[in-house]
């Protein structure tokens, strides 16, 4: 097992030299001249333009700059944002349990409900509960959810008002953030209602975001199934007579879930990419929303740590579910 | 000697081979009822698109000033002259629609040509050559992978500049690794059988043995994915354009549309409905042709 989980990190060296290299080529690519485009100054004289360009350490050559920036990073330094004037990383931080919330509450719905769909339609397949559970799937996964959310808000906010159009909890209730996961804060704080509404907002966010998740589970789920209910060990189980739910639920789910926990797993990427959206939409104050915001604004430097950030979250998530699946399936980590 | 080494088989029975493989394609393809849906959809589209000039009732940037935010026709206060109303700004559109689906398609079609074309140059010169030019050239594409897309596209974005055909540049760069893994993949699978072999002791040079021997062979995954690439080229183009930094106004493209008229979304609701359900049906459309593809090229792959 450590051996497995050793080559599995070296394999994840490259990677990471080459995300590191891509945020550290988007700061210098930039068209326009540094000292206008990262530090904002413009008309200085050649002096203080000589003097930004040793602050920003771009008089180094090319390959000293790109050490200093792989040793900013271990030290977790990864630049201050021009807009806040705060370091990056703290303003990260402060925004990603808003996208990390979110996200959990997506991918956990699309589990609960993508797994049972994909079951329901392989167990009937050809039915008409497969044809209508399968196009259901597909139409979500065609999602433009950028669309669906303003549809949601359209119906439930502006013709139902059953829901909130933006934010994470009403202007109402306020508290310290402790974990900054609003449903647990909202909970702490111990504030009558707080929970609810916190669960209120929190609600077409959800949805919108699972919504793509949801649907590629489900297809997957099923196809898994079905494969392995024409395998022997399953007509075996039902040839000893055993009720048809029981050869479904034990003999042939544990192991139609294998590639199914993989799939959840690689959500991450397709979340992330989503939260931008869903985040834009609803006004959400995470990652995504935060990514967009400093894109229009010409923040660079939270631009690029946020890309690095982000891609390194999807490699170390990606890690563990390959350590999970090794830890499922033996098969794997004997290789 | 002469039967091994000329260049190819004889013309004829290889066409009516072709011919027999398309037919039995299009058996399989024809017995999902879904599919041959998607199709009908999709050809229509393009129609759409190629005439639009000349069926849309208006001009698709025309600002008519005594007819702002007029609903659909079917609603009340609709006027017969636009029949899904008009914007904020007194644009037809049905006329925008239109001319947007010529966008869409031209989005695909150049997004997926770019990166078809760049993913199988690069997948057959891994998967032929092996070593330090595999190594190298699938790292990078792992270092592609390893960001999410539309997040990758935005950030290109941002350094080459907003606009429709950056965008394009930015999503085919994105969605590029898929085929070049795939390609890579059916080589390695393909270079080691027979009819390889004897086309290399044949005499047929690097060249040759890549593109018309191996890759012929290997389309088969390649068809498939490019049908599904082409939908997510059309939302993540949308997507860009509803966040600003696509194609920009007053271009009809869908997305745009959307982004232009997110402040009426209470007002308005046909300004947010209807961009939305044309990219909706189109991605639709194309998924499922993509389905009944994947089902008819390779029965044994199921729907997944």
């Amino acid at each position: 097992m450590l051996r497995f989980l050793l080559k599995r990190l070296a394999l994840l060296i490259p990677t990471f030299i080459g995300v590191t290299i891509v945020a550290f080529f988007f700061i210098r690519i930039l068209p326009g001249d540094p000292v206008q485009v990262l530090a904002g100054e413009r008309g200085v004289s050649p002096e203080r333009h000589a003097e930004v360009l040793r602050q920003l350490g771009f008089d180094l050559p090319l390959w000293q700059q790109y050490f200093n920036y792989l040793g900013d990073i271990f030290r977790g330094d990864f630049g201050t944002s021009f807009a806040s004037k705060r370091p990056v990383i703290y303003e990260f931080f402060s925004r990603f349990p808003a996208t990390v919330e979110l996200s959990l509450c997506a991918i956990i719905l699309a589990t609960v409900l993508g797994v049972p769909a994909g079951i329901v339609a392989a167990v009937n397949r050809g039915k008409w509960i497969d044809q209508a559970t399968m196009g259901t799937a597909l139409v979500g996964y065609s999602m433009p959810i950028f669309w669906w959310g303003l549809l949601l808000i359209i119906f439930f906010s502006g013709y139902l008002h059953w829901t909130p159009v933006s934010g994470r909890i009403a202007l109402s209730y306020y508290f310290k953030p402790v974990t900054g996961f609003m449903l647990i804060d909202s909970l702490l704080s111990g504030q009558k209602g707080a929970f609810l509404s916190a669960l209120h907002y929190l609600i077409l966010p959800t949805v919108v975001l699972a919504t793509i998740p949801l649907a590629v589970i489900a297809r997957q789920t099923r196809s898994a199934m079905l494969e392995v209910l024409g395998e022997d060990y399953v007509r075996t189980a039902r040839a000893k007579g055993l009720p048809p739910r029981r050869v479904v639920a034990l003999h042939a789910l544990r192991n139609a879930l294998i590639p199914v926990v993989t799939t959840i797993g690689l959500q991450v990427g397709v979340l992330m990419a989503g939260a931008i959206l869903t985040e834009t939409v609803f006004s959400w104050p995470g990652i995504g929303k935060w990514m967009i915001e400093s894109v229009n604004k010409r923040d660079y430097f939270v631009v690029q740590s946020g890309l690095l950030l982000i891609a390194l979250i999807i490699m170390t998530v990606n890690l563990i579910v390959d350590v999970l699946y090794a830890v499922i399936n033996p098969r794997i980590r004997h290789q | 000697m002469t039967d091994i080494t000329s260049p190819s088989p004889a013309p004829a029975p290889a066409a009516a081979h072709r011919l027999a493989g398309l037919r039995e394609v299009w058996f399989y393809f024809s017995h999902s009822r879904g599919a041959v849906v998607g199709l009908v959809v999709f050809v229509a589209l393009v129609l759409v698109a190629l005439l639009a000039p000349w069926i849309a009732p208006h001009d698709p940037v025309f600002q008519y000033r005594d007819a702002f935010l007029t609903p659909p026709v079917w609603q009340e206060g609709g006027d017969p002259r636009f029949l899904l109303g008009t914007d904020a700004i007194g644009r037809d559109i049905l006329s925008r629609l239109m001319h947007g689906a010529r966008y869409s398609l031209l989005i695909g079609a150049v997004v997926v040509s770019l990166s078809l074309v760049g993913g199988i140059i690069l997948g057959l010169l891994a998967g032929y050559f092996r070593g330090w030019v595999d190594a190298l050239i699938m790292r990078v594409m792992d270092i592609i992978l390893a960001f999410p897309s539309l997040l990758l596209a935005l950030v290109l974005v941002t350094v080459i500049g907003p606009g429709l055909f950056n965008a394009m540049l930015a999503i085919a760069l994105v969605l590029q690794p898929h085929f070049a893994r795939l390609t890579r993949a059916a080589v390695i699978s393909e270079t080691n059988r027979e009819y390889v072999t004897s086309a290399r002791l044949a005499g047929a040079g690097h060249v040759r043995l890549m593109f018309s021997t191996i890759l012929p062979n290997c389309l088969a995954p390649l068809i498939v994915q490019a049908t599904l690439s082409f939908s997510s080229a059309i939302l993540d183009a949308a997507a860009l354009g509803f966040l600003g930094l696509g194609a920009q106004p007053p271009i009809p493209e869908w997305g745009t549309m959307l982004a232009d008229s997110r402040e009426f979304i209470t007002r308005a609701w046909w300004v947010i409905t209807i961009p939305g359900i044309a990219i909706l049906v189109t991605v639709l459309a194309i998924n499922l042709i993509g389905d009944g593809l994947r089902d008819a090229l390779d029965p044994k792959l199921k729907r997944s």
